[in-house]
């Protein structure tokens, strides 16, 4: 029960993107179609879900007992580094047909603040192993919902009529404004 | 010297991170809820720029050009350790008001972009400089982005209170707007001040030609 309600609490309340406000580069850059959108998405998935569980291995099992804590930022951006190199070669060799799918995203995604995001606050709140993975996880699931509607309602607007100042960028980000207003609402979901 | 000053004005107009090269907007939004959390944040971020370039500069002949990458981001990581202890011991209440945004400046890609498209090829005096240049122009941008939330958004000027200091009659006219230093106000107020740049632009451009 309380695993769900933080997984609730990952992917609406504490939106990675529209309330955390981590991963908004790819939130921008790559919400122009829906599809692209949903790969991205589903990349994102699959790393911060693998990182959550390899940085609190790193951190329980390397970094306590060394006593080299203060080392926690080079550890896990070096364990998501070499995350996502590993990732896109076991995808290549294994199957060609997913990484086709997911292939152009993986390295955007060690500079993704998200995943290195997730890992920190991870460590920050003391969760359990099975707490950072439903944290990871429900994060990324919120990610790809934030960043798969925002490119439905690009979709939509490319067509319309929008002032020249306001083309690309603002209103995009006046668009994410009015969705991160939406989800204000769900702030009393949970008490 | 005519250079040198060419070189920070590049970062801090012609180049801007924010509203030109659109890098780094995570932190731009997120700590931008007072004009005193967008210029620490920046100030932050340019300590680690200036210190990076600096480094990986005068290393730019020693790292091979495979592992350049890990290489850097490792670098910039040691930086942002330093002024991360360095926050907590010395300044704790902007240390707890930036929190996670600390340890992420090593994902920021201003210094990795610095890192790759200007330090790695130049001089070690004229990385410096271009740190300092983009470090001053995202300062810059996160201090308006702040000051502009912090007014509007809670009738505050650096933490001064504006709002409270009026008479009861015209507080009783006018409120703050209090959704701007909430998360969707982040948004909105970039999204409007992209726009007024994009105008500005379009009509200079407009007059050049």
């Amino acid at each position: 029960m309380e695993l769900l309600l933080l997984f609730i609490g990952a992917v609406l309340i504490n939106n990675v993107i529209l309330s955390r406000f981590l991963g908004i580069c790819p939130f921008l850059g790559v919400s122009r179609r829906v599809e692209t959108a949903f790969g991205m998405g589903m990349a994102v998935t699959f790393v911060m879900t693998l990182a959550s569980l390899m940085s609190y291995i790193v951190y329980e099992y390397v970094l306590v007992p060394l006593d080299i804590t203060y080392l926690y930022t080079i550890a896990f951006i070096l364990v998501i580094a070499s995350l996502v190199q590993l990732v896109e070669m076991v995808i290549q060799k294994s199957s060609p047909s997913l990484y086709q799918a997911l292939g152009v995203y993986l390295p955007l995604i060690t500079t993704n603040c998200a995943v290195l995001g997730i890992a920190v606050i991870n460590m920050q709140k003391e969760f359990t192993l099975m707490q950072s993975l439903i944290n990871g996880f429900g994060s990324a699931v919120g990610f790809t919902l934030a960043i798969v509607i925002l490119a439905g309602i690009n979709e939509k607007t490319n067509y319309n009529n929008v002032p020249k100042a306001f083309k690309g960028y603002p209103a995009t980000l006046l668009a994410a404004g009015l969705m991160a207003i939406a989800f204000l609402g769900f702030a009393g979901l949970i008490k | 010297m005519d250079s040198s000053l060419k070189k920070i004005k590049n970062g801090i107009i012609d180049e801007n991170p924010i509203f030109v090269q659109v890098l780094g907007m995570c932190p731009t939004l997120a700590v931008t809820t007072s004009a005193k959390n967008g210029i620490g944040m920046g100030l932050a971020t340019l300590a680690v720029l200036i210190a990076s370039n600096f480094a990986i500069s005068l290393m730019r002949n020693i790292i091979p050009s495979k592992v350049r990458i890990p290489a850097y981001i490792v670098i910039i990581a040691s930086f942002v350790t330093m002024v991360d202890l360095l926050l907590q011991a010395y300044m704790v209440s902007l240390y707890d008001a930036l929190g996670l945004f600390i340890p992420l400046i090593v994902v920021n890609c201003i210094v990795l972009g610095r890192a790759e498209a200007f330090a790695s090829k130049n001089t070690v005096k004229n990385s410096v400089l271009d740190g300092l240049g983009m470090g001053l122009g995202f300062t810059a941008a996160l201090g308006v982005i702040g000051l502009i939330r912090e007014f509007f958004g809670a009738g505050e000027l650096f933490g001064f209170k504006l709002y409270e200091a009026l008479p009861d009659a015209v507080q009783g006219q006018i409120q703050p707007i209090s959704i701007l230093v909430l998360a969707p106000g982040a948004f909105i107020v970039m999204g409007i001040l992209f726009a007024v740049f994009n105008h500005i632009n379009s009509k200079n451009k407009a007059k050049a030609e």
